[in-house]
């Protein structure tokens, strides 16, 4: 193991790791502890110019009441819920058949169309904005979270067929060809052979997908406008011009908005990382 | 699957039966295609050609050649917006890869086995997995100037207040440390993976040989980590090129344009209040696209190799 085990070291090396960790840890998760605090001090601190010390009074149920019964919040993050969702299934599904036909067939083309996905995937976002945009104009979908769903589909397409054409790449070959020796259909050999294995990379995927699309904040810029149809990323602009100035309750907002995400993360950590780092390690 | 192989057995076999192997994967590939081309690859193409034109996104487009990259060149050569936000990319460019040391450091000291750790690790992952808005305004009021938690800091030594969002030669600076944030968070999860597959008895060997701290970990733990490094690497550059929505957040560009960058320009020129010149934005966009594309064909080339090489 590399760093030296802290066990091996000395005793007062021990005692000073041990009491640096949460020091650092405080430091570094500093800026998002102090929004923790803002979102639970009444107003009056604010005005009082008391900013950082103690809230006078501990306000977290007016706050973020505030935010789920007096603001489009809850409005923003069930749009966000129903453009994440149908992504996560549509992007996970076009893939793990694209990861099918390219990590199982050997065909001329393989190759090309498989790097066509990878660079697409790192392609600037604004060089599709404007026939994007038009295009999702012209399907009459602009506004709406139909819309924002299909292209996010497509664009992840990219991501998640490099992520699924690697992992079954993976896959022991040898149980594909023992299928086809029995005369099973290769639609089969997808549907019964391949995707079962492929539990963990769905799992992996599909985490890590919710978190790409419930944070994107370009393309619900772009392609959403009012409260109808935008995602909290975008609301919550919209959501601080409600309460300018009113740092208890934008700090609230802003949690609220974050933590999905981080209810996904910590739920299924051990999936989230996986997905993340695949590749990482030979 | 019975019922399958009867049908096989029983019928004689048909063009699809025959051919299957080589036309299942077509099927298979051509939803994924479809999509793919018709919202990633065309709009590319579809970019290019109107960056040509000079169209407000209603009216008819009408076509003036290369007069939207020759505007470019004067906004270059007078060192207006298209030349501050190529240098503010270059800026993010550049100190964004420090994610990658800040990382290596963060998984280094974060690789052992002390009670607790596992928690540990998980928090300091934390700011990877909220959204840059929400990092975006975090970290302004992070550097607010009456009540950020940075000028009470600097306040402790008798220094500030200083307003850094404020201050055009600061701005582009304050805006990327609160890009590192989530960027470093990444990294360091990935070199931490990286970390767990370390040979040990490579790391004995070395210790035998008296190889221990920097030494070890240059010419032993680091080559080991290649292929995290590599990984890191795509997605820093890849990331820093992409920044958009802190600034969006946090500047809108300010103070008067100075932490615009090309994918925030091309915006505020296509989209926003300021005009809805397409042809123009399109035009930006290209040049933006042309840059990430030679990170991007080093990529896929590394990765060529890599397929080759197996």
């Amino acid at each position: 193991m590399f760093p030296t085990p802290i066990e091996k070291q000395s005793q007062a090396a021990q005692i000073t790791y041990k009491a640096l960790l949460p020091v650092a840890l405080l430091l570094w998760l500093g800026p998002l502890l102090a929004v923790a605090l803002f979102s639970v001090k009444p107003d009056a601190d604010f005005v009082n110019a008391n900013y950082w010390g103690l809230p006078s009074s501990f306000e977290f149920m007016h706050n973020y009441g505030q935010v789920f019964f007096n603001s489009d919040m809850p409005r923003y993050m069930l749009n966000s819920i129903l453009i994440t969702v149908p992504t996560v299934i549509g992007a996970v599904a076009l893939s793990s058949m694209t990861g099918f036909a390219l990590g199982i067939y050997k065909f001329k083309s393989n190759m090309w169309i498989f790097f066509m996905f990878v660079a697409g995937n790192f392609v600037p976002f604004q060089i599709l904005m404007v026939p994007v945009r038009d295009l999702t104009l012209e399907l009459g979908l602009y506004n709406t979270k139909t819309g924002l769903v299909l292209f996010h589909i497509a664009f992840q397409t990219g991501f998640c067929t490099l992520f699924m054409r690697n992992f079954i790449k993976a896959l022991p070959f040898a149980l594909i060809e023992a299928a086809r020796v029995e005369g099973i259909s290769e639609i089969k050999i997808f549907w019964y052979v391949v995707l079962p294995l492929m539990k963990p990379a769905l799992a992996a995927l599909s985490v890590l997908m919710f978190t790409f699309i419930w944070n994107d904040y370009f393309w619900a810029v772009v392609l959403t406008q009012g409260a109808e149809s935008q995602p909290v990323t975008a609301g919550i602009t919209s959501f601080n011009a409600q309460f300018r100035a009113a740092y208890h309750l934008m700090s609230a907002g802003s949690i609220v908005a974050a933590l999905p995400p981080v209810a996904m993360f910590f739920l299924m950590q051990k999936h989230f990382i996986a997905g993340l780092t695949l590749g990482a390690v030979k | 699957m019975t019922a399958s192989t009867d049908i096989i057995d029983s019928e004689p076999e048909s063009w699809f039966h025959r051919n299957q192997q080589a036309i299942a994967p077509w099927l298979f590939l051509a939803p994924g295609i479809l999509f793919f081309v018709v919202y990633v690859i065309a709009p590319v193409f579809q970019s290019f050609n109107l960056s040509l034109y000079q169209w407000d996104g209603l009216g008819q487009a009408e076509y003036i050649g290369l007069r939207n990259y020759e505007d470019l060149y004067y906004e270059w050569v007078d060192r207006d917006a298209f030349y501050v936000s190529l240098k503010n990319n270059l800026i993010w460019l550049v100190l964004y890869l420090l994610a990658i040391p800040a990382g290596l450091f963060i998984a280094l000291l974060l690789n052992q086995t002390v009670f607790g750790i596992r928690l540990y690790k998980s928090l300091f992952f934390f700011p990877f997995v909220i959204s840059q808005v929400v990092v975006g305004l975090v970290f302004t009021w992070f550097y607010d100037p009456t009540f950020g938690l940075l000028n009470q800091m600097i306040g402790v030594f008798g220094l500030g207040p200083i307003n850094v969002l404020g201050n055009e030669h600061l701005v582009t600076y304050g805006i990327i440390a609160a890009g590192l944030w989530p960027q470093t968070a990444y990294c360091m999860i990935l070199y931490l993976t990286g970390l767990n597959a370390v040979d040990p008895e490579q790391i004995e060997a070395g210790r035998l040989d008296g190889a221990k701290g920097a030494k070890m970990l240059w010419y032993i733990v680091l080559p080991q980590l290649r292929p995290a490094t590599f990984i890191a690497f795509v997605v820093t550059i890849i990331g820093a090129l992409r920044s958009f929505d802190l600034i969006s957040v946090m500047t809108q560009g300010g103070p008067f344009g100075s932490s615009r960058v090309l994918a925030y320009y091309m915006f505020e020129v296509a989209l926003s209040e300021y005009g809805f010149r397409m042809g123009y934005g399109a035009a930006i966009a290209v040049v933006l696209f042309l840059i990430m594309m030679c990170f991007i064909v080093y990529f896929l080339w590394s990765m060529y190799r890599e397929e080759k090489g197996h």
